[in-house]
């Protein structure tokens, strides 16, 4: 009795919390033959930008598409999982058994994905994530209710990887937070590059000041440096090693210099490095509508987290247009994401047996626009159609 | 490990020092003389880095925005002293720490809601732009020797202030017989208003001088504050002189440990254990450190009541 009740609270709560959900294309809500969206994006705590470019680019795609997804009105949700496992379950829960949402697409961090991937995969409902892409999910733990519109995380590393390889760099130095994604970042950048790593230094996730780093850089006088480091940390260190003067250094970066810090970053990132699957410059039509509706609706640049969820909202349309609206069917609907008919901003894209993108991977730099704005732009396609190294030990068939 | 590097790291932990003394300055008079723990105090030092941003970039001058944000940090911890603090003075810590800690959520999301979770950039003055070469391939930012000065000239202020003072008497006098003061004829309401006033203005001085080289993003002071606790524990509560020795200490600690320890575990161990370890042991080790002293002198490095 009192399990009961306490969870009917926590689901009120998790709804009272949901509340400030945007309801797009609300226009017309006789609503049950709509489909109904539970969009997770962290909306609170320091990493809220990546979840509002989340959010933005889901919206932006559902505009294009007249409110509407395969032809059905559309609702969406947005769920903020402020970082936290337990809420982001509770709040998706609630969105599943009470909302009863058609489908859970975003999620920007792995660890709010590993907390959700049962509640609702368990409940028949699909999941698909427009950035959190854990090896995790990728091989053994694959699952027929998951697709991801990103990528496996390893795979971006040892893009950078390759890129020092083909760039012949011979000393590399490499830096990243001390927690298991910074090893995941060296050991997938170690996992193409071959030449000598002249030191591997690992920093608290807290730090502010990297002058002692720095100083360890310019002592080692690498080739090239390798670093991984997200958000704030990012911010700091970039700006810092500019100011020390280490910029002749190539800079190689993972999820360090990106749309959603360049706006901090500014003049200081000019020419550092990244490895994408997409960059606001890629020249297909379907980037430069997006690239320019998103900039005018929006007022800024969009970042992958904005760009995946942009193919997120297309993918599901498409699935939903090519099955005729029967959501019921799940086999019919798992196949028809599968299928990926849809234009991506990226030009090409098709699913592996796992669920996961089979797609190129970009060498890109920093670059100050025309109008005084900063972007990431293309440099060099590094690897082309690459499975994700997981994909085989994946048992679906 | 050269000579040239470790003079850099020697610089780069006082820096850090005189960032940390600039924020557990005004930490340590709150709590020595007014008894008053105040975790908000990290708030005060984001606060005046998001003053200092905005302000730099609204008036297109890092200076004027430095000048105008030093009143705004003022008046911010005038206002919260007035609204919220003065109320708990005489609550015990427990209710401080409380309603303290609510004042940073609600601070935190306040600054959120106003500039957005995005971080800010500070540019670095044109007068401070560059570096001088301490060793080869690396400029040590001029920046970076301005905030050590800047630090240090504050101290050195402080310590007139205090020692040499009638203001600086009667906050001492406050802090050991409070009552006695009062029966003197001394407000001692608005004198703890004004120490607490100028603590949330030296907290955002090192906000603003922080801004260049950090990220200015929310949440930003709870780092901060933690090391500052422990700055003041070290150097013994409401000692200003204990503060700065301490503030020196914990940043050389701190930076040289960083840098140090992976190297020097390389020589009993294989590279790889030695990395990972000596990381942990190396943010671990401000921490061994304050336990140490503290097992030593339990009221730290200079204790003010006896």
């Amino acid at each position: 009795m009192t399990g009961i009740g306490r969870r009917g609270v926590l689901g009120a709560a998790g709804a009272v919390l949901a509340m400030p959900a945007v309801r797009a294309g609300a226009q017309g809500t006789g609503a049950s033959q709509g489909v109904k969206i539970g969009l997770v994006a962290v909306q609170t705590g320091p990493q809220a930008a990546l979840g509002t470019q989340l959010r933005d680019g889901f919206l932006q795609g559902l505009k294009h598409l007249d409110g509407k997804l395969g032809g059905l009105p559309a609702e969406v949700l947005v769920i903020d999982d402020e970082l936290r496992p337990e809420v982001a379950v509770t709040k998706v829960r609630a969105a599943i058994e009470r909302d009863r949402v058609d489908f859970v697409v975003g999620v920007v961090f792995s660890n709010i994905l590993a907390a959700i991937i049962r509640p609702v995969t368990e409940s028949g409902t699909f999941l698909i994530s427009t950035n959190a892409g854990p090896s995790t999910l990728a091989g053994r733990g694959c699952n027929p209710f998951f697709f991801t519109t990103s990528y496996n995380n390893d795979q971006v590393h040892s893009v950078m990887g390759q890129a020092a390889q083909d760039s012949s760099y011979k000393r590399v130095f490499v830096l990243t937070p001390n927690y298991q994604a910074g090893r995941d970042a060296a050991a997938g950048f170690k996992s193409r590059f071959k030449g000598e790593v002249v030191d591997e230094v690992y920093v608290p996730l807290t730090q502010l000041d990297f002058s002692a780093e720095l100083a360890k850089i310019a002592a080692a006088k690498p080739d090239a440096v390798f670093t991984f480091m997200p958000g704030g940390l990012g911010v700091n260190l970039v700006r810092q090693y500019r100011q020390a003067g280490l910029a002749s250094i190539p800079f190689l970066s993972t999820f360090t210099v990106d749309e959603a810090t360049l706006p901090a970053q500014g003049e200081a990132a000019l020419g550092f490095y990244s490895a994408a699957s997409w960059a606001p410059n890629m020249d297909n039509p379907a980037n430069t509508k997006f690239v320019k509706d998103f900039e005018t609706g929006y007022g800024y640049v969009p970042a992958t987290y904005a760009a995946q969820a942009y193919d997120g909202a297309m993918l599901v349309d498409s699935a939903i247009r090519k099955v005729g609206g029967r959501l019921g069917d799940k086999d019919a609907v798992r196949a028809a994401i599968r299928a990926a008919q849809f234009q991506s901003v990226r030009g090409p894209f098709e699913f592996g047996a796992n669920h996961y993108p089979v797609q190129d991977f970009w060498l890109c730099q920093v670059a100050k626009r025309a109008d005084g704005k900063f972007q990431t732009e293309t440099v060099r396609k590094v690897l082309s159609r690459d499975t994700d190294p997981y994909a085989a030990e994946c048992r679906m068939r | 490990m050269s000579l040239g590097l470790l003079l850099v790291q020697g610089l780069n932990g006082l820096q850090f020092g005189v960032l940390l003394f600039l924020v557990a300055a005004g930490l340590t008079l709150v709590f020595g003389v007014m008894d008053f723990i105040n975790l908000a105090h990290g708030v005060q030092y984001m606060l005046g880095a998001y003053f200092g941003a905005s302000l730099a970039a609204w008036t297109g001058s890092f200076w004027l925005g430095l000048a105008l944000a030093l009143p705004a940090a003022l008046v911010c911890g005038l206002v919260l002293e007035w609204l919220v603090f003065r109320h708990l003075y005489e609550r015990d810590h427990l209710s401080q720490v409380l309603a303290t800690f609510g004042v940073i959520l609600f601070l935190n999301q306040a600054v959120r809601a106003i500039w957005g979770s995005a971080p800010l950039q500070m540019p670095v003055p044109a007068l401070l732009e560059g570096g001088v070469t301490l060793m080869p391939g690396l400029q040590y930012p001029v920046y970076r020797i301005a905030i050590l000065a800047a630090g240090l000239a504050v101290a050195g202020l402080l310590w007139l202030l205090v020692e040499r003072t009638r203001i600086g008497a009667l906050v001492r006098a406050g802090a050991t017989h409070a009552p006695m003061v009062a029966a003197l004829g001394v407000d001692i309401r608005g004198l703890f208003m004004l120490v607490f006033g100028f603590g949330a203005m030296l907290a955002g001085f090192a906000g603003v001088m922080a801004a260049p080289i950090l990220s200015v993003d929310p949440g930003m002071g709870d780092t901060v504050l933690i090391l500052a606790f422990v700055v003041i524990v070290i150097g013994g509560i409401g000692s200003v002189r204990g503060a700065f020795i301490a503030a020196l200490l914990v940043g050389v600690i701190e930076t040289l440990g960083r840098s140090l320890l992976p190297d020097l575990l390389r020589l009993v161990m294989a590279a790889s254990p030695a990395r990972q370890a000596g990381a942990a042991l190396g943010s671990m080790l401000v921490y061994i450190a304050m336990a140490l002293i503290l097992a030593v002198r339990p009221r730290g490095l200079f204790p003010v009541r006896g």
